[in-house]
């Protein structure tokens, strides 16, 4: 019996089954119990690991170490919930006219499958078998974020589309010139571009044509990640398709494409021994993380600021990973996983915000803690465990950040705190009027299900305040794998 | 005969490259398939010789895989597209040819100087033809960034994947079976969803300009 099995199994299975159950009345159950069985065998692979250390199967394919054994419970969980959330959210979107039974289908069907690819994407040993997962990954999304069919959504899918496919493309080309070191290197077949293969001889690699992959292998993922300037694809997207999706694409899929770009960097660090990918990555996450910040206050549409404050989240973790060292790449695998918590739960607030507003404007969302505290307390916590706020864990994880970048690159404190207090002046001049004043809001028509904002928000106190032993074992031990 | 053939493999390189060059030089949306199945004809055939002079047999069906989705499949589901939406005589204007094909040039220059260096470390018979595969996917790119209708950046998205297929076969002996199994797949799934996509943007737009899909702009 292997958990890796039906981990990977139950959200194929489930995006087959929920193709073929169409849209009856509990196809939102079987949707979220699919997940909870996918959770149920994360949890249980988890537990091995905890046990037994890290695992390859089937031939060496397919492998959890501690780099990806937290992301593949996070997802797994970040999936569960946001199946949760869209159980009453969808029907309320389906009584507003904006779901047809078919797309009702679409939804759940894709839901699955997307969640199935990135779980794929994360264990996978093989490179090109995670680029052909990424792939699919965006595939699955692609005609969830056209569901409505607007000229908006219709034109948010299509960017998404055609920049991440170009996007894509370049990775692609990036691991074909990988193969072509692994081949010279340690021979070509079916192992070659096995990522533990790679790893154990990635001194031997051919420094020339690594530095060229690498920098198409940024590129590539980096425009998943939402990396400036090739993020163009990501706020539309975020906007226009169904909240749900939106959550999922902010908390997982970015995670997902930084895992992309971590495998490679420790292959083109072995090969390097320059520092040349980390600087990029100090470059690029620099960058991103300053212009989004400033794009952020121009917005007015709620789920376009908190999209451009995935990229600056995403910028700063860049620029975490590329300072390299055990605690910069300890607080970036923190801010991982607490920024996938927290965003996802933002968005789970705001998608109700914006129901009950029947709008996605922010100045028609007003006096949310009159109509519903629930909902409004949520996008406040939410909101200040974003800026970074004590005692939240984004908190713990940008001050590490923040601290290892003014010892290892003093010049680059001043941008990130510009653009931090930029971000912070935002959101929280947004997020107030949102949340108290007077109100002109609707009640919603099927009770939301607000219990994953608040789970969410209390794990990213939790992770705060106190990081359980074994989750601490393995940032520090993926903190060193990563090394740089 | 040997050498007659390894010869074969940068003529039909240069086919690839010419292709690309004539693709981008294309108003009419009909021929523009024409060119694209053309290009998946030489690509199989490329990937062919170099499997026979290799002995790498996977390559055959790495060469057979690319003439059932390149040169068959997707033109059919590209010709039935066009068909249904009544865009088959589409001509498109807006656009200069001398000037997009001056920067192509310029494209390729770069192209074969970033390969140079790279190519020489490679094994493989087709080695010197990375550089062209390389242009081939950056001629492509500016296919798709110069193109204002739907049909013309979609065949620039396929041709760099064509592109994309050449560098494999160039500078290695091509992917591993799977992966390369994996990524046709993908290609497929990306062809039928923008067909639907089509069909979608057509429906609201009455058109398949995609200068309606600049609304979003930052304000």
């Amino acid at each position: 019996m292997d958990p890796l099995l039906f981990v990977l199994a139950f959200p194929l299975l489930g995006g087959v089954l929920l193709a073929l159950w169409g849209d009856r009345e509990r196809a939102g159950d079987l949707n979220a119990a699919m997940s909870l069985l996918t959770l149920a065998a994360s949890v249980w692979l988890t537990a091995i690991v905890v046990r037994d250390g890290p695992l390859t199967a089937w031939g060496e394919w397919f492998f959890v170490d501690p780099l990806n054994v937290f992301l593949v419970t996070l997802t797994a969980f970040v999936g569960f919930t946001t199946s949760l959330f869209s159980r009453p959210y969808m029907r309320i979107e389906r009584d507003h006219g904006k779901m047809t039974p078919g797309r009702m289908r679409l939804f759940h069907s894709m839901y699955q499958l997307f969640n199935g690819m990135m779980l794929v994407a994360l264990t996978t040993n093989n490179l090109g078998i995670l680029w052909v997962a990424m792939e699919a990954a965006t595939l699955t999304t692609v005609l969830l974020v056209s569901v409505y069919r607007t000229p908006a959504s219709l034109e948010a899918a299509w960017k998404y589309f055609i920049l991440c496919g170009v996007g894509i493309a370049q990775a692609l080309f990036g691991t074909i010139l990988l193969y072509l070191a692994a081949e010279r290197a340690i021979g070509g077949g079916d192992e070659a571009l096995l990522w533990t293969h790679l790893a154990q001889s990635k001194h031997l690699l051919d420094p020339e044509i690594l530095s060229l992959a690498f920098v198409f292998l940024l590129l590539g993922y980096g425009t998943k990640v939402g990396l400036v300037p090739v993020h163009n694809w990501l706020p539309d997207a975020h906007a226009e398709g169904p909240t749900p999706i939106s959550a999922v694409l902010s908390g997982l899929l970015l995670n997902v494409a930084l895992y992309a770009v971590l495998r490679c960097k420790v292959l083109a660090d072995g090969a390097l021994a320059n520092g040349l990918p980390g600087r990029m990555m100090i470059g690029f996450g620099l960058v991103t993380v300053v212009v989004a910040a400033f794009f952020l206050s121009r917005q007015r549409d709620v789920k376009r600021m908190f999209a451009y404050s995935s990229i600056e989240h995403m910028g700063l973790m860049t620029f975490a990973f590329g300072l390299g060292g055990p605690i910069a790449n300890f607080a970036g695998l923190l801010h991982m996983t607490v920024h996938a918590l927290v965003k996802s739960a933002i968005f789970f607030a705001v998608g109700h915000a914006a129901q009950k507003a029947g709008s996605q404007a922010m100045e028609d969302i007003r006096g949310l803690l009159k109509v519903s505290p629930t909902v409004g307390w949520g996008l406040m916590l939410g909101s200040l465990a974003i800026l970074g706020m004590p005692p939240f864990g984004v908190f713990a994880s940008e001050f590490l950040i923040l601290t290892t970048a003014m010892r290892e690159a003093p010049w680059a404190t001043p941008f990130l705190l510009v653009a931090l207090g930029v971000a912070f002046a935002a959101i929280f001049g947004r997020v107030q009027p949102m949340v108290f004043g007077e109100t002109s809001l609707r009640p919603l028509a099927h009770p939301p299900a607000l219990l994953p904002v608040f789970v969410h928000l209390g794990l990213a106190l939790m992770l705060g305040l106190y990081i359980p032993p074994y989750l601490d074992g393995w940032y520090r031990q993926a903190a060193l794998m990563i090394g740089g | 005969m040997t050498s007659l053939l390894s010869q074969s493999i940068n003529l039909f390189a240069v086919v690839l490259l010419v292709l690309a060059f004539a693709m981008i030089a294309q108003r009419r949306i009909l021929t523009l398939i024409h060119l694209f199945t053309l290009q998946g004809a030489a690509l199989a055939a490329a990937t062919l010789i170099v499997g026979y002079l290799t002995g790498q047999h996977h390559l055959y069906f790495s060469a057979a895989l690319t003439f059932v989705l390149k040169v068959v499949l997707i033109p059919i589901l590209l010709h039935r597209v066009i068909l249904r939406l009544n865009v088959r005589w589409d001509v498109e204007t807006l656009f200069n040819i001398p000037t997009t094909m001056l920067i192509g040039i310029v494209l390729v220059i770069f192209a074969f100087n970033l390969a140079a260096p790279i190519a020489g470390l490679s094994t493989s018979i087709a080695r010197g033809t990375l550089g062209i595969a390389l242009a081939c996917v950056l001629l492509s790119f500016l296919m798709m960034i110069v193109r204002a209708k739907a049909v013309p950046q979609v065949i620039g998205f396929l041709s760099m994947e064509n592109g994309l297929f050449f560098a494999a076969t160039a500078a290695t002996s091509g992917m591993p079976m799977i992966v390369e199994l994996g990524i046709a797949f993908d290609v497929l799934v990306g062809i039928l969803i923008l067909g639907v996509f089509m069909f979608q943007i057509r429906e609201q737009f009455d058109s398949l300009d995609i200068r309606h899909l600049e609304k979003l702009k930052e304000d």
